[in-house]
């Protein structure tokens, strides 16, 4: 086999990827449904219900997504430099721990002003949680996709130490859970007495923001030359080494802002199940959006409706809801042969 | 004091550390078998996942245990071909395909054990691999038991590695696998494809990957359970790093760690009233880390590894 680069590419090819990487998805997902001994289309059926079949499903859908849009943007933003940060989950839950810790009032800090100060204690607390592996990237040359990695059990660790020592709720009654935020630290909510929250609007801001960052200005483009080709972007005099620590403090304060969303808009305090794999899910939907931040923004929904959908069809259909984590991860890969498929053409020999 | 050193002269300290070091040896030698052939591979986490499950099921099924560890190490080779195959024709990245790999794989473990064991509550038993104690060396007292009175499984990490060496130093193929992640050009000019070597390798050091994680069900302990390798398989890709890609350093190294975890629980109830249990969990993860940090300047990197071979692409 062998990929001859395709000098062109047709639109209408370019417009099929997506719908042709969905289908080999759903065509593995029925595989899945009939192993468990379910009917496919009724299954799907389902799940496209739970996601999106009422008001109460797709504000669902929504809250799910928010968390999702921020460590999509984390990775995006870090893969186009070609910094590999798996760590999204780490720096999720030191967003997290960051915004129980200013927002329970252990600063004196006027009510007004304190959902900013938790937003930006949040984003300090992930940036530098990544600026350490991008340093020792930079510095010594140590491979930031296993020191990312180890960091997200360590945080983990850290999180479940804090929960069972300082930060421990005493009302709790013995489970490890912060203290509930007051009303004035909590994001309000988009809808009367649903579970939507401002942080939604805060993450398409953010992905507004990227977006504009990476393509209109000096930076963005310092970060997509030194992904492109690093020789390169160096022989331009384009300072590689800052650019990669520019781009951690981004994506790791990115993903923070998950954690961030998640205590003060949906949770309302810190446990240990806060994350079921957001940082994780955030690679999923960066690839799926080809590290596009506006992209990112229906990559989110989509996922983050397989999760909900899944979950409202395996109470009723019996299928069990990991067939979405199944979904997920073959959607990541068929996407990338799909992408591929559009850049190369391939021959045999 | 004087306890927390006793430790190391117990026995069942050594046979724990030994133990410990199984699984970490077979995917450690089959993470440095896919990097000498210049393929990282990040689905080790969930290969070993997949590994652990496919051999517990297949003798919860009424399948030998030698069949179970037969079945596991082909499931190895299934997910190692769909790296092989996205990574190294397809020329994909190797990070996000091996996480999409570690995603799918681990994923498919769980929702197959769910569906063929819909209702259990805690995850059946079965009758595990024993300890097969050698006459006369299992004697020996402190490594003794250590050594020589593991389960067979145990054995076979350390005859794998000793395999590796040799087929690695010692065989055409093996000069081949290493040529092939260093100077694949050089590979292909002998008549010798690539893509063919790579491909092999990676599916080989997928199965060793798999065959640590169903050391787990099957001899470690005599079940599956979620999230059961919990960081192992990241663990191992640092080994590697440690052991700089040789067979027989990665072996020391993944049992000097195995003896720094056994030690951090055994000391657990000595110091465990001023030090909160996480940060002793903690250390393996942080060990890992140190240990890269180290070793990072005099790394010797197979030159290719990470770099797709594209014919007649210079």
């Amino acid at each position: 086999m062998r990929l001859e680069p395709r000098t062109e590419p047709s639109p209408i090819l370019l417009a099929s990827i997506p719908a042709a990487a969905i289908l080999a998805t759903m065509f593995i997902a029925a595989l899945l449904v009939l192993a468990a001994g379910a009917e496919p289309f009724s299954v799907f059926a389902q799940i496209l219900r739970g996601a999106a079949g009422s008001q109460f499903a797709i504000l669902e859908t929504l809250t799910r997504s928010t968390p999702l849009i921020f460590t999509g943007l984390a990775v995006a933003v870090a893969f186009r430099a070609k910094l590999w940060n798996i760590g999204a989950e780490a720096q999720l839950y030191i967003g997290a721990i960051m915004t129980v810790v200013v927002g329970t009032g252990s600063l004196p800090i006027p009510g007004t002003l304190i959902l900013p100060a938790m937003m930006c204690a949040a984003v300090i607390g992930g940036a530098v949680i990544l600026y350490g592996p991008a340093l020792l990237k930079t510095r010594f040359g140590v491979d930031e996709v296993v020191t990312t990695l180890l960091l997200n059990f360590i945080v983990l660790l850290f999180v479940s130490m804090l929960l069972e020592g300082v930060l421990k709720d005493p009302m709790g009654l013995g489970w490890p859970q912060s203290e509930h935020l007051p009303k004035e630290a909590r994001l309000p909510r988009l809808v009367q007495g649903k579970r939507l929250h401002f942080g939604f609007v805060i993450a398409i801001a953010c992905a507004v923001g990227i977006w504009i960052l990476m393509n209109r200005t000096v930076l963005g483009y310092e970060i997509r030359s030194v992904g492109h080709n690093g020789a390169a972007a160096k022989f331009l005099g384009i300072p590689v080494n800052s650019t990669v620590l520019k781009t951690a403090l981004i994506s790791g304060g990115l993903a923070a802002l998950a954690g961030f969303s998640e205590v003060a808009g949906t949770k309302g305090n810190l446990t240990l199940d806060l994350s079921p794999g957001f940082g994780y899910a955030g690679i999923v939907v960066a690839m799926l959006a080809m590290l596009n931040p506006l992209a990112v923004v229906p990559a989110a929904i989509f996922v983050a409706g397989i999760f909900v959908g899944a979950d409202a069809m395996s109470r009723t259909a019996g299928v069990p809801s990991f067939v979405a984590d199944v979904v997920v991860a073959a959607a990541l890969l068929t996407m990338i042969v799909a992408v591929l498929i559009t850049r190369f053409r391939i021959r045999r020999g | 004091m004087y306890e927390a050193l006793e430790i190391f002269v117990t026995s069942t300290f050594w046979v724990a550390v030994i133990r410990i070091a199984t699984p970490l040896i077979f995917a450690t030698l089959g993470e440095l078998l896919c990097e000498r052939a210049g393929v990282l591979n990040l689905g080790i986490e969930g290969i070993m996942t997949a590994g652990a499950f496919a051999g517990w099921y297949t003798v919860f099924l009424g399948g030998s245990l030698w069949l179970g560890v037969g079945v596991a190490a082909l499931t190895g080779v299934a997910f190692g071909l769909l790296h092989g195959f996205l990574t190294v024709p397809l020329a994909l990245s190797q990070h996000v395909t091996g996480i999409g790999i570690t995603l799918l794989a681990t994923s498919l473990a769980y929702y197959v054990y769910r569906i063929l064991l819909p209702e259990v509550d805690s995850p059946p038993k079965i009758e595990a691999f024993e300890p097969l104690p050698i006459p006369i060396l299992s004697e020996i007292p402190i490594i003794g038991p250590a050594l020589f009175a593991q389960t067979p499984l145990t054995y076979l990490a350390f005859v794998a590695a000793a395999l590796l060496a040799w087929f690695l130093y010692r065989t055409p193929a093996g000069l081949a696998v290493r040529a092939v992640g260093e100077n694949p050009a050089a590979v292909e000019a002998q008549g010798i494809s690539v893509t063919a070597v790579r491909m092999a390798a990676v599916a080989a050091g997928s199965a060793l990957m798999a065959v640590g994680g169903a050391f787990l069900t099957m001899s470690a302990f005599n079940s599956f359970f979620f999230e059961m390798i919990n960081g192992r398989g990241w663990i191992c890709i640092a080994l590697v790093v440690f052991g700089s890609w040789k067979p027989g350093k990665a072996l020391l190294g993944a049992i000097l760690f195995a003896a720094f975890d056994a030690y951090q629980v055994r000391l657990q109830p000595i110091i465990g009233d001023v030090v909160p249990y996480q940060i002793f969990l903690m250390l393996p993860f942080a060990l890992s880390i140190l240990a890269l940090i180290i070793m990072a300047r005099r790394a010797g990197y197979p030159n290719a590894l990470m770099v797709p071979y594209i014919k007649g692409k210079r």
